[in-house]
């Protein structure tokens, strides 16, 4: 009948197993895949395998308006995109992906502008 | 003569993780008949694999079930590489073994909990479950998710298991060893406990054979049937026997499984002391020929079986899925007459039903 007491004083003297979120964070191991937080512009070739190898339909490149945009919300974080990348320019975070307020505003799109040489949000 | 009276157990009920619903046909408290209806999560899934790449496939077929994910990955990745005739290297063989035994050890003590719950035991699941949170941070620092764990891809892994991490996937199955083994006697020999598992909705081998059960529950039955001992993948290297029960009640349920926890543990350890060196993925080109192929694995209720047919487009013909779930419903509906109200719930949860799994 007594065959948990063991378990519970254990139990009774070490300290809870469970953290106070969100007061305390766990720490993302570094290879657990978050979300994706969107892509290095200036080196994208506009080459659409990413979009091709989404298994969700999430992503959709635009060679002639030079855009890249991921609808965050279709995105199941398989990191098949950024493996698929041929410039590695996908950038792959390990912060795990929060809920958000806006659907609208999810939609990344950074246009390239080509006598500057830099992206901005649109 | 009394009246019969009709009660449903809903679709949802606290003991269920999935919904499914039975018109359980009552005299007094013993049940005479018990009428299934299942389709509360179908979302079509088998349609939806014919209009994709059959690589992005491995992704919705993945998503099938939650609880035994990496197996189903693995079917299907066999069933192409065998259509394609892909020889995979040993090193990814050994990989998928390892990740494989982790998702039944995470999925049978998702089980164990769930059954200490549905009698009312919850310091009991809280401790259970709180050494399967060990194996979810394993899952996440080797392959990238907790769950879902996209390890799985035609022509190996997609993730190699370097030394360090194998030395800690050591060091975490010995505490996981040495937490269950003070629990297990509260299972297996605790009075309380045994009074709800004895002796209750009792399987025979006889109609256990006849109903085509699978999995622990045909284990528990006195069937010596594991699908791992054919060899597939890199198990014809491994040694074990397949845990057997003669009861083929609840109690030998329960015992099944809490014994291939430590049968997958030391599974792991074997992989991990053979493991060769070598690369972990093959690369992969075309289209799969034109052929129909049946690839069959163990996933943690039992034998899983893919049929697949391609045409020689990047699309596949066809993909049917018979799960475990689905072949042991007939053994519930056989079991459920003559038992009381108040055991259904715990008769329903010892097949280890995953309704996600039945209705893709």
């Amino acid at each position: 009948m007594f065959k948990m007491m063991g378990n519970i004083f254990k139990n009774l003297v070490s300290k809870p197993a469970t953290r106070m979120y969100p007061f305390v964070k766990r720490e993302p191991f570094e290879n657990s895949r978050g979300h994706i937080s969107g892509c290095d512009i200036d080196k994208c070739i506009f080459c659409g395998i990413c979009q091709r190898k989404c298994p969700a339909d999430a992503i959709v490149v635009d060679k002639a308006e030079k855009s890249w945009e991921i609808d965050q919300f279709r995105c199941v974080i398989c990191n098949a995109c950024t493996e698929a990348c041929p410039k590695k320019c996908i950038i792959s975070s390990s912060t795990h992906k929060t809920s958000q307020y806006n659907k609208d505003t999810l939609k990344v799109i950074q246009a390239e502008k080509p006598t500057e040489g830099v992206g901005k949000d649109a | 003569m009394s009246s019969t009276t009709v009660i449903p157990f809903g679709p949802q009920h606290p003991v269920l993780p999935e919904p499914l619903h039975i018109k359980l046909v009552m005299e007094d408290e013993n049940i005479v008949e018990a009428i299934p209806a299942i389709g509360y999560v179908h979302r079509g899934l088998e349609k939806l694999t014919e209009t994709k790449d059959f690589t992005q496939n491995v992704f919705i077929v993945e998503r099938v079930c939650g609880i035994c994910s990496v197996m189903h990955a693995m079917a299907y990745c066999q069933g192409i590489e065998e259509l394609m005739n892909i020889e995979i290297p040993d090193r990814a063989k050994f990989l998928r073994v390892i990740w494989a035994e982790l998702h039944r050890i995470h999925s049978h003590l998702l089980w164990l909990g769930l059954l200490a719950d549905a009698f009312g035991f919850e310091s009991l699941f809280m401790q259970v479950w709180r050494d399967r949170e060990k194996v979810m941070d394993i899952m996440e620092e080797t392959a990238g998710a907790r769950v879902v764990i996209s390890a799985n891809t035609i022509g190996g892994t997609r993730r190699d298991l370097s030394k360090e991490q194998m030395i800690k996937i050591n060091l975490t199955i010995d505490e996981i060893k040495k937490d269950l083994e003070q629990v297990e006697s509260v299972f297996l020999n605790n009075y309380t406990v045994k009074h709800r598992l004895v002796g209750r909705g009792i399987l025979t081998k006889a109609e256990a054979q006849e109903l085509c059960t699978v999995g622990p529950m045909a284990r528990a039955s006195g069937i010596s049937m594991d699908l791992r001992t054919t060899g597939y993948s890199a198990y014809g290297k491994l040694d074990f026997e397949p845990v057997i029960h003669n009861d083929g009640d609840n109690y030998a349920r329960t015992y099944v499984r809490l014994k291939e926890v430590y049968q997958s543990i030391d599974l792991i350890k074997q992989a991990i002391a053979k493991i060769p060196e070598g690369e972990h993925v093959v690369p992969v080109k075309g289209n799969p020929p034109k052929g129909e192929v049946i690839s069959r694995v163990e996933q943690p209720r039992g034998e899983v079986l893919y049929y697949l047919r391609a045409n020689g487009t990047k699309n596949l013909e066809r993909l049917r899925l018979r799960t475990p779930t689905f072949a042991n419903i007939p053994s519930l509906m056989k079991m459920l007459p003559g038992s009381q109200l108040a055991d259904v719930p715990l008769l329903i949860l010892t097949i280890d039903p995953c309704i996600s799994c039945t209705e893709r």
